[in-house]
């Protein structure tokens, strides 16, 4: 197959992936006018951040620069971009499918990997401390109720999203 | 008596009891009581969609549910917790395949989603349940002179497809509800950016620089106090304001509170019953106090 072709079929299997995960089906309606890098507040201070890069990376079908970069986990997702983009192109909620496509293949930063530890340990990913829960009767406020965290793990084992912690603790 | 569900999130009771009680007491003021259900769990807000879009999506409906089954609409307060769940019982009720979908998960656990239940903002609540004219009518001690920056954050607003609480460039609840109290609502640069608080663990530079431009805007400005509605913007900016110091020198000495604190105080509720402490407001807020008492 000639170079040019190959990068062809790439970019038609990478972002068919995309286009087929929910938050990803809007990608291939951007034209790349970069009404979105200008209404990022993240992109205004670093280089290291461009949702307009991010998508033509992704259409050129650039997977793995894309989903082992670090840039997909610099957006703030502040939704400004969504809100304006002209082609309606949900590009916060395509930004969440390719970190769950770089989580599913192993890219995983290790906050989201404490994030998700939390998540099946407590129900929650900020703990609540003992400190503040005994202090609650003397400040005033009710007991807290039960964290549902059986129905949580049943919930995370239904979907995979176990299998995905499993995979990254074995790495 | 209007009753809600109470959504209350884990960074409120985690850090925050001087929103949770500012809250608390100024709904209870109000008229509306909050119901506190058991086997609620994370609301699986924007660092649980970066890892898996599906099953976030079934934890906000899981907590729905809970809900559902005691027949309540929900009230939020923090904005990390009313986007996941707001955005879930939108799109849910929009889509009957994703519906389907998240209902087969939600089968493991013994639920259904059914989609009869609103997710409600607590200035939602505030608008229409209180509406301004009784809100008004219940302030006992206007805050007269008080300057305040009003700080939206992202997720009250945005997606506002799906979240609908006010127009997501230009919107004025907040602003009208500062007013409301008695305080004047100041403007201010780049009012509707990003507190940055989504990237603090993952880039902590980077969440510091936009946490420090929303600081700096707000002190040229002259306000005398920012009023956010989350916890994750609070501490952005609270805690903010301690990092800046250590990190450059820069004092702005700029009070944050919970605009349900300014609501507590307007509402007569006296500040000594509302924890505000050095654990909760790294930066002091006497001189607010000073001012309205």
């Amino acid at each position: 197959m000639i170079q040019g072709e190959e990068e062809k079929t790439a970019s038609l299997e990478f972002s068919e992936i995309v286009t087929s995960r929910l938050g990803g089906e809007t990608i291939r309606r951007c034209y790349q006018c970069g009404t979105c890098a200008s209404s990022c507040p993240v992109a205004k201070i670093t280089e290291r951040f461009n949702p307009r890069e991010i998508i033509k990376l992704s259409l050129l079908g650039k997977k793995d620069e894309v989903l082992s970069g670090e840039a997909i986990w610099l957006c703030c997702s502040c939704y400004n971009c969504q809100e304006r983009c002209p082609q309606k192109v949900e590009i916060a909620d395509l930004i969440y499918a390719l970190r769950n496509i770089a989580f599913e293949e192993g890219y995983i930063p290790n906050i989201y990997s404490d994030f998700a530890s939390a998540l099946l340990d407590d129900g929650r990913i900020v703990k609540i401390s003992r400190f503040y829960e005994d202090k609650r009767p003397a400040l005033g406020l009710p007991p807290l109720q039960p964290t549902g965290v059986d129905a949580l793990r049943k919930i995370l084992s239904a979907t995979g999203f176990d299998r995905l912690q499993q995979k990254e603790k074995s790495q | 008596m209007t009753s809600y569900a109470l959504f209350l999130g884990c960074l409120i009771p985690a850090h925050q009891p001087n929103y949770e009680l500012s809250a608390r007491k100024s709904l209870a003021k109000l008229g509306i009581e909050l119901v506190d259900l058991a086997n609620m769990t994370c609301c699986a807000p924007p660092p649980v969609q970066s890892i898996d879009l599906e099953t976030s999506l079934a934890i906000a409906a899981y907590n729905i549910c809970l809900a559902e089954e005691a027949d309540l609409d929900l009230i939020i307060l923090c904005s990390g917790c009313f986007e996941s769940l707001s955005m879930a019982n939108a799109m849910l009720k929009a889509d009957e395949q994703l519906k389907a979908k998240v209902n087969k998960i939600l089968s493991k656990v013994g639920k259904e989603f059914l989609g009869n239940k609103d997710v409600k903002h607590y200035l939602q609540v505030l608008i229409d349940d209180v509406g301004l004219k009784r809100l008004k009518q219940s302030v006992s001690k206007p805050l007269t002179n008080l300057k305040v920056a009003a700080f939206y954050g992202c997720h009250a607003l945005r997606p506002s497809e799906l979240l609908k609480l006010d127009d997501p460039e230009r919107p004025k609840v907040l602003e009208t509800l500062i007013e409301t109290v008695g305080a004047k609502s100041v403007e201010y640069l780049n009012k509707l950016k990003c507190c940055g608080g989504l990237l603090k663990g993952y880039s902590d530079d980077l969440a510091l620089s936009l946490a420090r431009e929303k600081i700096a805007n707000i002190t040229r400005a002259g306000a005398d106090c920012v009023a956010t509605l989350c916890p994750f913007c609070y501490t952005a900016l609270d805690v903010g304001q301690v990092l800046l110091k250590g990190k450059f020198n820069e004092i702005y000495d700029m009070p944050v509170l919970h605009y349900s604190e300014l609501l507590a105080f307007a509402l007569g509720i006296a500040p000594k019953e509302l924890a505000i402490t050095p654990a909760t407001h790294k930066i002091k807020v006497d001189k607010v106090v000073s001012k309205i008492s």
